[in-house]
């Protein structure tokens, strides 16, 4: 599909940000600035970036542990969403919730989850919401080659596809569920168990932005038309562990470092975009220093941020009215 | 004795349970890690290393990397316990029993009582509890409580290496479903462990001090709190009983309700949420069955009624302290 310059450069700028932030954390929580568990998405910023671009602000998403780019491509503000990783009262919830359960109802993000599987469900709900709202919403379900085994994945096809519900399930595989891989953990593919509940399936290239924003633009419209849900398989990898620490011994040896070399959705998008002319290195060099230079501010700012304090701890276990 | 950890505790029951017996089996998500990629098998041995080295020692047949499909392992487990296997099963964080509550509670807990005594369930599950490691809201609950609540399961909850090698290796032998607490805070934690196997019987408290002003049961990690507070008190002239119960299901009522006869006072401390809680069921069992011998009302020390919070000052305020178990047991004095 064809992106103008604008839209190019929102983009990379997206994925530059997505790339540099986890960086910033991952290094953070190694000195440990940031407290609890992180999953960092850097490798995956190509799903994050294309996707999103391919949705809209009446789009609901229920996403996995491993969020931060989604949230950054979600265009929830930046501040608050490295404040809820650092666990700071100004975080976008408050702190209560930190990198695991960091979410955002203003921009329908459903939130990111500590549960494989919970995120299937949670969008057949939203997509029930959707279609009862009227407005052409539709709701995005993301979880990970793990999570495509949980059982709450398969029910949430099934009722999916029983209801016609405005729904669609994305499958970002990175070849890791924890530690164990996805060639041993899953039987059949994920494309053939979609086409078992009645919905169309598509592999997608995630090293390749253009792939999964032509994927996601397809599938989404076809969940907005009414024509029901779909499943997109991204076949992507992470640069780290599955948590910060993870000394990855289940790896093969140099396995991190090829992917760093020859499958980096940001590199590769650079050499097509400037292969075609369509945008200049300079460019793209300046863009990934400013994210470079915004996250480094954001991250000072979240490290000054104000805490949680003793009035904060029993507030919104309930309503209040 | 040798010194060892929890984690080391733990692992050596099982290994040595493994040895001594061909039907038991562990299964669960990275119990080896590793399994189908061309890096090291065995790469994980459990998220924070609790299984390391029962993969290699005892391979794929016997330790079972699963699918993140505790539903569907869960179930598997109950089913291939009524049918000869032993299986111990990972259920990584105690959390994770939203997904998979069946297997345990429908099947496994049922099987005895519901076939006429004609089952036996040998089931171990494994899981982590607990908060302090800014783990937040989905992985840091304490919730023996529930299962407490369900007949046909034992639930087991070792408060130092010891006691976890020998209730592990009860477990084990036992011949109902077990849920085996471990808090994940605590796998550091060193003691002495024979090197050879032991069993502690399920239902027999651990009295740790013997006191004459105030009795204390306190469960799991909260222990430690409880001793810790006890000798401050005692700078201060105030005594106390510290009783670790080790099992909550099944629970050695007798011994509680000697001690809280003997000093006529009561502080339960438990990490978990106070309503609905073992610290609540305690606390009725002495109210009707103690009554006339208590001097005061009993206290509880417990988290508060709200999910376990992300920020680390938060997550501190949650917690019990010892300084909590203080107050408590001046309260009962007062």
């Amino acid at each position: 599909m064809q992106l103008n310059r604008t839209e190019l450069l929102h983009a990379y700028r997206t994925m530059a940000a997505c790339r540099h932030f986890e960086e910033s954390v991952y290094v953070n929580f190694s000195d440990g600035k940031i407290p609890g568990f992180v999953h960092l998405s850097a490798g995956q910023e190509a799903t994050a970036a294309g996707v999103y671009m391919a949705l809209e602000e009446r789009d609901w998403i229920a996403t996995t542990h491993r969020a931060h780019g989604q949230c950054i491509a979600r265009g929830m503000d930046l501040q608050e969403t490295m404040d809820e990783i650092y666990g700071a009262a100004t975080g976008v919830c408050g702190g209560k919730g930190g990198s695991m359960h960091i979410a955002d109802l203003d921009k329908g993000m459903l939130g990111a989850n500590g549960i494989i599987g919970a995120t299937g469900p949670l969008a057949v709900g939203a997509g029930l919401s959707a279609r009862a709202k009227g407005e052409g919403g539709i709701a995005v379900a993301f979880f990970g080659d793990g999570g495509s085994n949980a059982g709450m994945i398969f029910e949430a096809y099934n009722m999916a596809n029983i209801w016609n519900l405005p729904v669609v399930f994305i499958c970002e595989d990175n070849g890791y569920a924890e530690a164990t891989s996805s060639s041993y953990s899953v039987a059949g593919t994920q494309v053939a168990r979609a086409k078992g509940f009645g919905m169309p399936g598509v592999e997608v290239d995630g090293f390749d932005f253009f792939a999964v924003l032509d994927a996601a633009k397809e599938v989404v419209e076809r969940a907005r038309r009414g024509d029901g849900p779909s499943l997109m398989h991204i076949k992507t990898a992470r640069f780290y562990g599955h948590f910060v620490g993870d000394a990855q011994t289940y790896r093969a040896e140099g396995e991190v470092e090829k992917l760093r070399a020859e499958k980096d959705c940001l590199k590769l998008f650079r050499e097509k975009v400037v292969g075609a002319a369509l945008l200049s290195d300079e460019e793209l060099d300046t863009i990934f220093e400013e994210e470079r230079q915004r996250i480094e501010n954001t991250t000072l700012a979240s490290q000054a941020a104000p805490r949680a304090t003793k009035a904060d701890l029993m507030t919104d276990v309930y309503s209040s009215y | 004795m040798p010194k060892k950890t929890y984690r080391a505790a733990i692992n050596e029951a099982m290994a040595g349970e493994m040895r001594r017996d061909s039907s038991v089996i562990v299964m669960g998500e990275d119990v080896s890690g590793g399994t189908g990629s061309p890096g090291e098998d065995d790469a994980w041995g459990g998220p924070l290393g609790v299984t390391k080295g029962l993969h290699t020692e005892f391979g794929p047949t016997r330790v079972l990397d699963t699918p993140i499909s505790e539903g569907g392992f869960m179930g598997a487990a109950a089913g291939a316990a009524i049918t000869g296997l032993r299986p111990i099963v990972d259920l990584m964080f105690v959390d994770f029993l939203g997904v998979c509550l069946d297997g345990i509670f429908n099947q496994a807990a049922k099987f005895r009582y519901m076939f006429g005594g004609k089952a036996e369930t040998p089931l171990v599950v494994r899981t982590m509890y607990g908060a302090g490691l800014r783990a937040a809201s989905q992985h840091s609950q304490t919730l023996y409580s529930i299962f407490t609540h369900v007949p046909g399961v034992k639930v087991v909850v070792p408060s130092n290496p010891y006691d976890a090698k020998g209730l592990m290796i009860q477990a084990i032998r036992d011949n109902d479903p077990v849920v085996f607490f471990e808090h994940k805070a605590m796998y550091d934690d060193e003691g002495e462990v024979p090197d050879e196997a032991y069993t502690i019987p399920f239902g027999e408290a651990n009295v740790l001090s013997e006191g004459e002003d105030v009795t204390i049961v306190a469960i799991g990690k909260m222990v430690h709190l409880a001793s810790a507070a006890a000798d401050n008190l005692a700078k201060d002239g105030i005594s106390c009983t510290v009783i670790d119960p080790r099992t909550l299901s099944p629970l050695d009522e007798e011994t509680i309700l000697e001690e809280v006869e003997a000093t006529g006072r009561l502080v339960v401390v438990d990490e978990s949420h106070p309503r609905c809680s073992v610290a609540a069921d305690i606390s009725s069992i002495v109210g009707e069955k103690a009554f006339k011998s208590l001097k005061a009302g009993v206290q509880k020390v417990t988290a508060p009624h709200c999910p376990v919070p992300f920020a680390s000052e938060l997550e501190d305020l949650y917690m019990p302290t010892v300084e909590d178990v203080e107050a408590a047991v001046r309260r009962t004095m007062a």
